[in-house]
């Protein structure tokens, strides 16, 4: 049943997708926005064509999705605990919180030549960035999920005994599992825009150069195609993700 | 299987921003082994401070609690708890829920699903082990509490309003509920409510608390012929035991009314 309606709903989502695309393909056949600015849908077949016969289909979608899953595990690996000990020390928590928030909305990608400097013009570059961009969702995620688990789920735990790490583990962070995916979802989004603008700036890696290559080009539809692939790569991580937290946390 | 609970002259105070507020004074109670004592109060009057008092939950208090003689501090593996707030774990099924207490012990896991099973049955779950508290009722929710608790197999078994956020008739109705189980497993039990049917329905023993700070007003014992149902509440000498612990209950419910209400406040 459930799976029905999860196929209804995809089923409703690439409706309105065929809707849009049609639209565009209507709005640049008439001639009121220029097939030089933005490609018809109609010419994308053949622009993924295009990129499958130049070598830039499979490799660069290949190599921006372990970029982004290496910077989300990463930016995970230390937010996590860092949100954690932000919630466990509540002094620290109210010193540091709005400073993450306040630099989230830094624009971290303008300081890529600092991190070109550092790490020099190569994979560790773009992982660090992602993983920079992505970290901050995280911790203040896993801080607020852990602040808003119910006192008394804790005190459950406590009248039965348990241990801890057995609290933590049994109780506490599965509570606070849908705030901090919500975190890791938010994470996976700014890394990947992180790594994609850093390889269009620095023409390295795998779509952001791709992007920038077609554009340079001026092979517009095979651009577009770029930008769809690494739509495509989000959508595999965000359904991986989902997958994770209904294995992990059925409701 | 003993479990006297006693409970010696609690005294409890909290430091708030207004000063500190006395939320027990001197509260003294016993529960024999296998009795069941409600105990009823007004909004407010520290019933709640009582039960975490005596489950171990909340620290720095005045006076004993005694478990068969014995005084305990901190939480104590006899003594069972079932709270006033929704406090099924959301993630896990009803079954699940049940055997968290049996799996954090260690006890093999088909140990475990069988007992959880059973106490499914007893709390009148059948059919619903696989689902999730999200699609329950709050009745159903707060039986899955209840035989969670039990599943631990505690001596005492202490309940903090479970029924407070159900309607009169699911409530008479679980009290039937209760006092099966009860009957069943013959647990030293001390209710806290505010429901006076519920007290009268159910206890050996009814203790009234005044409201602010919660000291003990009278204790009124219930000597309605056992095994009770809920149609008990048909018969005068119901009718009778509502309206003496009602007059005690008054004064302290009104008591509470003013100071809470703002032009009550006069000093
Ligand atoms: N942790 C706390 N810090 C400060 N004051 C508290 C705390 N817990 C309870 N109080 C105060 O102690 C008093 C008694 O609270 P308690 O929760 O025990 O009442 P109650 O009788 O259970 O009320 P209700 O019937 O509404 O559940 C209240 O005035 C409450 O504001
Ligand atoms: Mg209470």
């Amino acid at each position: 049943m459930t799976a029905e309606r999860h196929g209804r709903a995809v089923a409703a989502g690439l409706v309105g997708l065929a809707a849009v695309a049609a639209l565009l393909e209507f709005v640049i056949r008439a001639g009121l926005v220029s097939p030089l600015i933005v490609a018809p849908p109609s010419s994308l077949p053949q622009a993924f064509a295009l990129l499958a016969r130049e070598g830039y289909l499979v490799a660069p979608f290949l190599i921006t999705m372990a970029q982004a899953f290496a910077a989300t595990a990463l930016a995970a690996a230390v937010g996590v605990p860092l949100g954690f000990i932000l919630w466990r020390r509540p002094l620290l928590g109210r010193a540091y919180e709005p400073w993450l928030g306040a630099a989230f909305a830094a624009p971290l990608i303008l300081l890529y030549p600092l991190f070109l400097v550092i790490f020099g013009r190569g994979y560790a570059t773009t992982v660090v960035v992602g993983a920079l961009a992505a970290f901050i969702p995280i911790v203040l995620q896993t801080r607020a999920g852990l602040l808003g688990v119910p006192p008394v789920l804790i005190n459950v735990g406590r009248s039965f005994h348990l241990s801890e790490p057995r609290l933590l583990w049994k109780i506490i962070f599965p509570a606070a599992a849908p705030a901090i995916f919500t975190g890791l979802r938010l994470a996976l989004i700014y890394a990947l825009v992180n790594i994609i603008g850093i390889e269009f700036l620095i023409d390295f890696g795998g779509l952001g150069r791709v992007v920038s290559q077609m554009y340079f080009q001026y092979q517009i539809p095979a651009m577009y195609a770029a930008i769809v692939l690494i739509v495509i790569v989000s959508l595999v991580f965000l359904s991986l993700l989902q997958r994770l937290e209904t294995w992990w946390r059925p409701r | 299987m003993p479990g006297a609970l006693v409970v010696e002259n609690i005294s409890k105070r909290f430091a708030t921003s207004a000063g500190a507020l006395a939320a027990l004074e001197g509260v003294s109670l016993a529960v024999p082994q296998g009795r069941f004592v409600s105990i009823i109060g007004p909004s407010g009057c520290g019933k709640s401070t009582l039960f975490g008092v005596v489950g171990g939950l909340v620290p720095d208090y005045e006076g004993r609690v005694l478990i068969d003689g014995a005084p305990v501090h901190g939480t104590h593996d006899d003594i069972g708890m079932v709270f006033q707030e929704e406090s099924t774990f959301p993630w896990l099924t009803v079954l699940e829920n049940i055997m968290f207490p049996l799996d954090a012990r260690g006890m093999a896991r088909n140990e475990c699903r069988e007992r959880a099973e059973r106490l499914v049955h007893l709390v009148g779950l059948d059919g619903f082990g696989n689902s999730y508290p999200a699609e329950l009722s709050g009745g159903m929710r707060q039986r899955t509490a209840i035989a969670r608790t039990l599943a631990a197999e505690p001596k005492i078994l202490l309940m903090d309003e479970p029924f407070a956020a159900l309607d009169e008739q699911t409530r008479l109705l679980l009290g039937d509920k209760l006092l099966q189980i009860w009957r069943e497993l013959a647990q030293t039990t001390l209710l806290i409510t505010h429901s006076i049917t519920e007290a009268v329905q159910l206890s050996d023993e009814v203790v009234v608390m005044t409201y602010r700070p919660g000291r003990i007003k009278r204790v009124i014992p219930i000597d309605l012929p056992r095994p009770r149902s809920s149609e008990i509440v048909e018969s005068a000498a119901f009718g009778r035991l509502v309206g003496t612990i009602w007059h005690d209950l008054r004064e302290e419910a009104l008591r509470g009314l003013a100071q809470t209400e703002p032009q009550g406040v006069s000093h």
